[in-house]
């Protein structure tokens, strides 16, 4: 494998997936920004003053880490996803997979380019949540490198996502049918201890559960899982998605005739 | 060398549908060479082999000695491609499609802005380089395709149709320019239903047909094949009645046009000089169809005859 070449093309792809998200800025930035500021003026500030304290908390502090990490998941997901089924649909894919860059360099070039889209509007969630109330990092390495994961988990998840994609309906049916319920039940707003036993053993099915506590754990120090179970499961999933992207595109399901 | 080599191409669809039942072709480095067909007889899947685009089913294809099972690679690295199918990025400038195709060829950096602006310029889009693709005319996106497959500098250019739904002009300059590149050393794969093209431009030429090359020589042997030609002569005095002419057949299509059909052995000397003898003065003189095309109609039908023959 050429490496020069490889990372030249990556760096191609990234440069072009960031000209795309600044461009259409619109859709890529302000919503998940006016979503988030709704988010913690009604049930941070309205509702939660009302809540009081969540493991011993108060609420707006408590659920900033999981709306921080839910728009880093939704957005990472969200760019990969139609950024590579677009590509797909317009036929432009094909600028890649007629050049000698590998597989991988298209997978991580994609990822790479939901990862920092990912992160720019976590930040700048961040940035709002700061707005309401005080987050004091607990622990940054763990912080960073959680939300970095999970960005990647999500990036590869949603490239799947595009290559088996047909029509934009196909594109919109796992965020809405998997990943809100999934993040909405993955302990954003609650501590999973609030639950009975049986549906707190359901939850821990659920991994969104283990990214937004293990993000949780960075910022505030407390999380209702073990940081360990965490990391096992997000390096898990990168190995596992990333190896199911490189199997599906070397067999050209969905891209090549 | 051989700039393609196909061995044996087979592509079986998984609706059942047989493209290819086994082609072989050479491309010698520095030709240019048509590949002719109807439409759905295998074209664009032996291009889409050709540049993996498509899975084969069996066979094997290599690009200057590259086989593309084991070097895949590098042989894309020779081949730029130009399909029949606008597949830019709309929404994307048109100078960061120049640019980003040569990175995805690890070309980066300074290297890929000059040659971006060096072939946008040959193409005469240089002024459009800050537009969106879809801001362009379609003769200005078939050129922006051949900048696009250029810009790595290929030695072998597929062009699938490049002058489908482009004027005149447009056509002609392209047609020059890629004379220009192939007298520089570049290998020119054309697929066209514009059989003039092939005729004026290729040296060689294969004709596809149900998924079988049935033609595969010199433009000029095929060419010689055709022993029946139909030339109309426009004449300069009034015609009552078509003239009668040894080994021609001849009718009126009006009173200043005749219609002159040149059997096999005839010549050419031949016919004018028994219009001489009636006095007949001919103005101007035209093929009556594109030779190639003829010939191909010809072609595709004896095949089609054989085939209900059988």
């Amino acid at each position: 494998m050429n490496i020069a070449l490889n990372l030249v093309a990556v760096q191609t792809i990234i440069r072009k997936e960031m000209v795309r998200v600044l461009r259409i800025w619109t859709q890529t930035i302000v919503p998940p920004a006016i979503t988030m500021t709704l988010y913690f003026i009604i049930f941070g500030n309205l509702i939660g003053r009302r809540i009081g304290s969540m493991d011993g908390f108060d609420y707006m502090q408590y659920i900033a880490p999981g709306l921080i990490m839910m728009s880093v998941i939704t957005n990472s997901y969200g760019n990969v996803v139609s950024s590579f089924f677009g590509a797909k649909f317009g036929r432009h894919v094909e600028e890649m997979l007629v050049a000698p860059m590998s597989n991988a360099a298209i997978i991580i070039g994609h990822v790479a380019g939901g990862v920092l889209r990912g992160l720019m509007v976590g930040a700048l969630v961040t940035l709002i949540a700061l707005m309401f109330t005080d987050l004091n990092v607990a622990y940054p390495l763990v912080m960073v490198s959680i939300v970095f994961l999970s960005s990647i988990v999500f990036s590869l998840a949603g490239f799947i996502n595009a290559i088996f994609a047909k029509k934009f309906d196909d594109v919109s049916i796992v965020p809405t049918f998997v990943l809100t319920p999934l993040t909405y039940l993955g302990g954003v707003f609650y501590s999973i201890s609030l639950l009975p036993e049986f549906w707190q053993t359901v939850s821990r099915a659920n991994p969104i559960l283990y990214m937004v506590n293990a993000f949780r754990y960075g910022i505030l120090g407390a999380s209702d899982i073990s940081i360990g179970h965490a990391y096992t499961i997000l390096i898990g999933f990168v190995v596992l998605l990333f190896s199911a992207c490189v199997i599906l595109m070397r067999k050209g399901i969905g891209i090549r005739e | 060398m051989h700039a393609l080599t196909i061995r044996n191409l087979r592509k079986t669809y998984d609706n059942g549908n047989e493209a290819l039942k086994g082609i072989d072709l050479n491309v010698e480095a520095g030709d240019f060479y048509a590949l002719l067909g109807p439409n759905g007889a295998g074209k664009t899947t032996a291009i889409g082999i050709v540049t993996s685009l498509v899975n084969k089913t069996a066979g094997e294809v290599c690009v200057f000695g590259h086989s593309i099972d084991t070097e895949l690679a590098a042989a894309k690295s020779c081949i730029g491609l130009v399909p029949q199918e606008i597949n830019l990025n709309l929404w994307e400038s048109v100078g960061n499609i120049v640019f980003n195709q040569a990175g995805y060829y690890g070309i980066g950096g300074k290297t890929a802005r000059q040659r971006a602006e060096k072939y946008l310029r040959e193409l005469r889009l240089w002024d459009r380089r800050n537009d969106i693709a879809r801001s362009l005319s379609g003769g200005m996106k078939r050129r922006l395709m051949i900048a696009r497959a250029l810009v790595h500098e290929p030695r072998l250019l597929i062009l699938d149709e490049p002058t489908a739904g482009v004027d005149i002009e447009i056509r002609r300059s392209m047609w020059e320019y890629l004379q220009a590149i192939n007298s520089d050393g570049t290998t020119i794969i054309l697929t066209t239903h514009y059989l003039e093209e092939a005729e004026s431009l290729c040296r060689n030429i294969g004709i596809i047909d149900g998924g079988r090359i049935i033609e595969d020589a010199r433009m000029s042997t095929v060419l010689r094949k055709l022993q029946r030609e139909v030339f109309i002569l426009s004449v300069a005095d009034r015609l009552n009645n078509a003239p009668e002419l040894q080994g021609f057949k001849t009718s009126l299509r009006d009173d200043h046009e005749l219609e002159v059909e040149k059997g096999p052995g005839r010549d050419l000397n031949e016919l004018f000089a028994q219009l001489d003898t009636y006095g007949i003065k001919i103005v101007s003189m035209r093929n009556k169809a594109n030779r190639l095309e003829e010939l191909f109609l010809r072609l595709i039908e004896n095949k089609n005859g054989d085939g209900r023959a059988a």
